[in-house]
């Protein structure tokens, strides 16, 4: 039997809950105090999952970079290698808001996707709209 | 490379001199080992000018300081340096304190200092209504002004080079190169310097630069003093620079407007190992602050917008050491000047230019030295948006924005600094090449954010007027690099190696 | 020449709450509106905030802060608001004039019916909490250290120590270390954690890093570079335990030491500002003590939800367009809102429009202490209790918003009181 300590994010109570498994199987989950937190670390033993939100390299563009996400949380323990294989990705400008930088990124069924419009590069002026 | 004359150090006392004898046919080299002039004292100090009442007739700081006073309204209006003669007060508290401010009074009025005035009672409220109330007595000396002491430094060597001084930054001088008894050269980390005539005006380190020679009857004991500087909505809380009951060594802590509207509070004088130690404390902050509150009591420390400290070039009799060197020809020292080494600058750079003139005729005795007719007295007016706004030229700004909109770009939303300010002070002649150095020109970082907006910006810009990489900007030369990897650059060396 | 222009309602600034405000003015009518923005985008902070956890309450999903404020500039690309962007705002005076300046159009004077201040907040610095020591370069707000890293593509150290655990000092802990940065340690000299359990769970525990509870640095040392910190237990008081000191080694210092609302512009036009919030006094339309001069966001009161400043915003643009119409019915006498046991503050100020049309008004409101099982009671200027909401738990870090149902406030009313007292008593 190992007991694993999770601390919930459901809510600024933060309980401490603590999950009761034997070969990885859960036996008892104690300490949550509504069924959002249980569910909570059911998830957080079983499968524990981030969205990875960072930045992706931009040739042309007015800007040096464009923030994206994975669309979906992915397995936490891939965020690293997630970061290494971004961190060699170069996007052409123009790139939009949802638009796709990776289909399928790292094989998790889960899209690498942008999440803000990136113009190319004109001109260095602030731009005036009156 | 070849020289009449090489000063070593940027200071306000090389600046002075490098400008004072830029009057002359001579060719001049002025080396500083930081990437900017007034790095050391000359940029953390009071920025005082003393009216001259508290030094000893005896000394050169006596002297210098009653001289060179008066000459500040014409170099700050030639060298557009913000100067307010503000006047001081010297604050007692009882009958003891004031034998001491009628002792000064009689002392300043002995060495020439004019309108010294006791004054006490109702009226020390009605020109300084934040006083301590339970002060009785004030020695009002009506010179004494306010100097914004690193602007007036480099526009003392930007008006040299304008004058045909060559500044060389970041070149330290590792070496005094003699024949005989007699200078012949420089040695620098950028190579040698071939001179007969060297002026050694080295602050923290003029001892060392002495040793250099084998002259070991310097011996500086640098002092450090610790300051806050509070918020511009402070500015007009005191209205003269305020002194507590001067001490043995120092003036005391005090508390003054500076000349861009801020509040200053400090020194406080503790005798220090180190020379390039400028680390305040949490100690020394609060002796400064309590200190100052004993002046003022109505300050208020939440409004602190940033605190430094500086190093007291203090020598070890206290009075200024200007003069030849005994051990070897051509070495003229300008040592140990530590306050009123600011108010005095000007007056030290003449007395350094006839002892310069004997040296010549001794170590180069063919040399003819005359005035040159082309010397240029004056900077040009700098274009300061926060100057022109204030007096309400809006008119006159357009004009400048539609001929180069880079003024038309605020940079500094704090201290209200355009884009084209900060372009031309990487233009001015000593140019400012790090974030500090712009700090020093323009004002933009110098607010009350700190650079937290117009930090990243500022880089920017330097990057792009320099053409260096954003990662070669640094803050104040070379290992103060501000950036450290671009983006992307450490995952991916991470990946190279092990799992993390 | 000086550009003159006039509009009915400029806003200055081009964040959540300035497009909240403007996007709403127009939705409730107001035609012709202009929107100042200093930076080159219009997003204001958001943009540099590329983390998600945003719009969960406003759009019931879960943003970025990009594509949060993408969803209103989209928006803004339908209306007809004019924007002026690289136009920092100088100076406003009494009587609405506000000027400004940009690199196009040089000096602009804009004569305005209405103003709405959305000028946001800027980051505390070193010198606020008064960190002794050396000054070398090296040492960040942790927004400043964010724009670098997100915006533009720069990293400004790799050992880094954070001073602060608020929800910016956790995000940038976990944003260094996912770029390759080595996070030693993020100090915070309360004893609690001031930032989201969520933050300080994905951002710190996910990637080991250790936060120190009642620490902070007592000294930065380093010559040129930050060398290391010297960093130091407190008491209760807050002052640093003498023995305690350990030092750590990094090259960079980030700073999350709390926010302050920018109302200089504000200071200016002469508006009286809450020392507890930073921001202008208000009344329950966000307008400030100057007629037609609105205000939202975090330079009215530092939010910890974009969700909530969009809120406010929109308040204050439907306010815009019922001043401007004369839509308003003043109350016989403002009902002040006054912060009691455990309330650090409340907004708005005061209660100062009859107003039929709304069933209730929301209270912001922060509380000093941590609390567990608490009630929050509004009680008449005779002490009455008028109501009373239950929380099973309320923190510093996290604000607090009650109802009061317009049905409540009596006409005769001048005061309510708001406290937050342990359960039972």
């Amino acid at each position: 039997m190992s007991r694993t300590t999770i601390i919930c994010i459901g809510c600024p109570k933060g309980c401490r809950m603590k999950v009761e498994s034997e070969r990885g199987e859960i036996k008892k989950i104690s300490g949550f105090s509504c069924p959002v937190g249980k569910e909570h670390a059911r998830k957080e033993f079983e499968n524990p999952t981030r969205i990875l939100p960072t930045t992706v390299r931009v040739k042309g563009g007015e800007l040096p970079l464009v923030p994206v996400k994975t669309a979906a949380p992915i397995p936490k323990k891939l965020l690293l290698p997630a970061m290494r294989e971004i961190a060699r990705i170069e996007v052409e400008a123009p790139v939009y808001t949802g638009q796709v930088i990776r289909k399928n990124f790292l094989e998790t069924g889960v899209d690498l996707v942008a999440t803000r419009d990136v113009k190319r590069e004109t001109s260095d002026r602030a731009r005036i709209t009156a | 490379m070849k020289a009449d004359i090489v000063i070593i150090g940027g200071g306000v006392t090389g600046s002075a001199i490098a400008r004072e004898l830029a009057r002359y046919n001579l060719d001049i080299v002025l080396l500083e080992k930081e990437d900017d002039v007034a790095m050391g004292t000359s940029k953390a100090n009071s920025g005082i000018i003393h009216a001259g009442y508290n030094a000893d007739a005896r000394t050169l700081k006596g002297k210098l300081n009653v001289k060179a006073n008066p000459m500040f309204d014409k170099l700050a209006a030639d060298l557009k340096v913000p100067f307010k003669r503000i006047g001081s007060l010297v604050i007692g508290f009882n009958e003891k304190d004031l034998q001491v401010l009628k002792r000064e009074k009689e002392n300043g009025e002995r060495l020439g200092v004019r309108g010294l005035e006791i004054i006490q009672g109702e009226r020390l409220f009605v020109i300084e209504p934040n006083l301590n109330p339970e002060a009785k007595y004030a020695l009002y000396a009506p010179t004494a002004g306010i100097i914004s002491t690193y602007e007036f430094t480099i526009a003392l060597a930007d008006n040299a080079v304008i004058n045909g001084v060559k500044v060389l930054l970041e070149t330290e001088v590792v070496d005094l190169v003699t024949e005989g008894s007699k200078v012949t050269g420089v040695k620098t980390n950028r190579g040698e310097i071939k001179t007969q005539v060297v002026i050694n005006a080295a602050g923290l380190y003029s001892d060392k630069i002495a040793a250099m020679s084998g002259d070991d009857s310097i011996n500086i004991r640098p002092r450090k003093g610790e300051y806050h500087l509070l918020d511009k909505n402070w500015g007009n809380f005191v209205n003269h620079v305020l002194f507590p009951i001067p001490s043995k060594v120092s003036k005391g802590i005090l508390v003054t407007p500076t000349t861009h509207g801020n509040l200053l509070l400090g020194p406080n004088s503790h005798d220090v190992d180190e020379r390039d130690d400028p680390a305040t404390t949490a100690s020394g902050l609060d002796e400064v602050y309590s200190g100052a509150r004993k002046l003022v009591p109505g300050l208020s420390r939440s409004d602190v917008i940033t605190s430094f400290s500086g190093l007291r070039a203090a020598a070890e009799d206290e009075d200024f050491i200007i003069g030849p060197s005994n051990r070897v020809r051509g070495l003229i020292h300008v040592a140990g000047i530590q306050s009123p080494g600011l108010t005095s600058a000007p007056a030290i750079a003449e007395m350094v230019v006839e002892l310069v003139k004997e040296t010549l005729g001794e170590v180069a005795p063919g040399k003819e030295i005359h005035l040159k007719e082309d010397f240029q007295e004056t900077l040009p007016t700098p274009v300061i948006f926060n100057e022109e706004y204030e007096t309400g030229n809006l008119d006159g700004w357009q004009k400048l924005v539609k001929e180069n909109p880079d003024y038309g770009e605020m940079i500094c939303r704090c201290e209200r600094v355009t884009k084209g300010e900060i372009i031309r002070a990487i233009h001015r002649p000593v140019p400012a090449r790090s974030l500090d150095a712009i700090k020093r020109r323009t004002r933009a970082g110098a607010g009350r954010c700190q650079g937290g907006f117009c930090g990243p910006r500022v880089v920017e810009i330097l990057s792009k007027v320099l053409g260096i990489s954003p990662l070669e900007v640094t803050k104040k030369g070379a290992g103060s690099e501000i950036l450290k990897a671009c983006s992307k650059e450490l995952i991916r060396r991470a990946g190279d190696g092990d799992e993390i | 020449m000086v550009m003159r222009f006039n509009y009915d309602l400029v806003v200055i600034g081009g964040g959540p709450a300035g497009l909240a405000a403007a996007l709403e003015a127009e939705n409730s009518g107001i035609e012709n509106i202009l929107l100042l923005e200093r930076d080159k985008y219009l997003g204001g902070i958001l943009q540099q905030c590329i983390h998600n956890g945003f719009g969960l309450e406003y759009f019931k999903e879960e943003l970025t802060g990009p594509e949060y404020a993408g969803r209103f500039i989209e928006r803004l690309k339908g209306s007809k608001i004019k924007v002026k962007t690289g136009t920092m705002v100088i100076k406003i005076s009494k009587n609405k004039e506000v000027l400004a300046l940009n690199r196009e159009e040089g000096l602009l004077t804009i004569r305005a019916k209405a103003i709405v201040l959305a000028m946001g907040c800027r980051e505390r610095t070193r010198e606020a909490i008064l960190i002794p020591g050396d000054r070398p370069a090296g040492i960040f707000t942790a927004g400043t250290a964010q724009r670098y890293v997100n915006i533009e593509g720069y990293m400004p150290g790799r050992e880094v120590v954070i001073l602060g655990s608020g929800d910016i000092g956790l995000i940038m802990a976990r944003r260094m270390t996912l770029e390759g940065a080595d996070v030693k340690a993020v100090l915070e000299i309360m004893s609690y954690s001031s930032g989201l359990v969520r933050n300080k769970v994905q951002c710190l525990d996910d990637f080991d890093i250790p936060l120190k509870l009642r620490h902070t640095i007592t000294s930065i040392n380093g010559k040129k570079r930050v060398e290391s910190v010297i960093v130091s237990q407190v008491d209760d008081r807050l002052r640093p335990i003498p023995g305690t000191e350990e030092e750590i080694k990094c090259d960079t210092v980030l700073l999350s030491v709390g926010l302050i609302p920018e109302n200089e512009l504000t200071r200016e036009i002469g508006i009286d500002l809450d020392g507890v919030t930073g921001g202008p006094v208000v009344n329950e339309v966000r307008e400030t003590q100057v007629e037609g001069v609105f205000t939202c966001g975090n330079v009215l009161q530092v939010h910890d939800l974009v969700d909530f400043v969009t809120e406010e915003g929109e308040i204050a643009g439907r306010a815009v367009s019922k001043y401007l119409k004369g839509e308003r019915e003043w109350r016989d006498q403002p009902v002040r809102l006054e912060p009691g046991k455990n309330v650090r503050y409340i907004v708005p100020h005061r209660i100062d429009y009859r107003d039929k049309d709304r069933k209730r008004i929301k209270l912001f409101m922060r509380v000093k202490e941590p609390g567990k099982d608490v009630k929050i009671k509004l009680r008449d200027g005779t002490g009455k209790v008028l109501l009373a909401y239950k929380r099973e738990i309320v923190t510093p870090g996290e604000m607090v918003t009650v109802f009061l149902p317009e049905a409540l406030i009596d006409e005769n009313m001048s005061r309510i009181k708001i406290s937050i007292e342990k359960e039972g008593r």
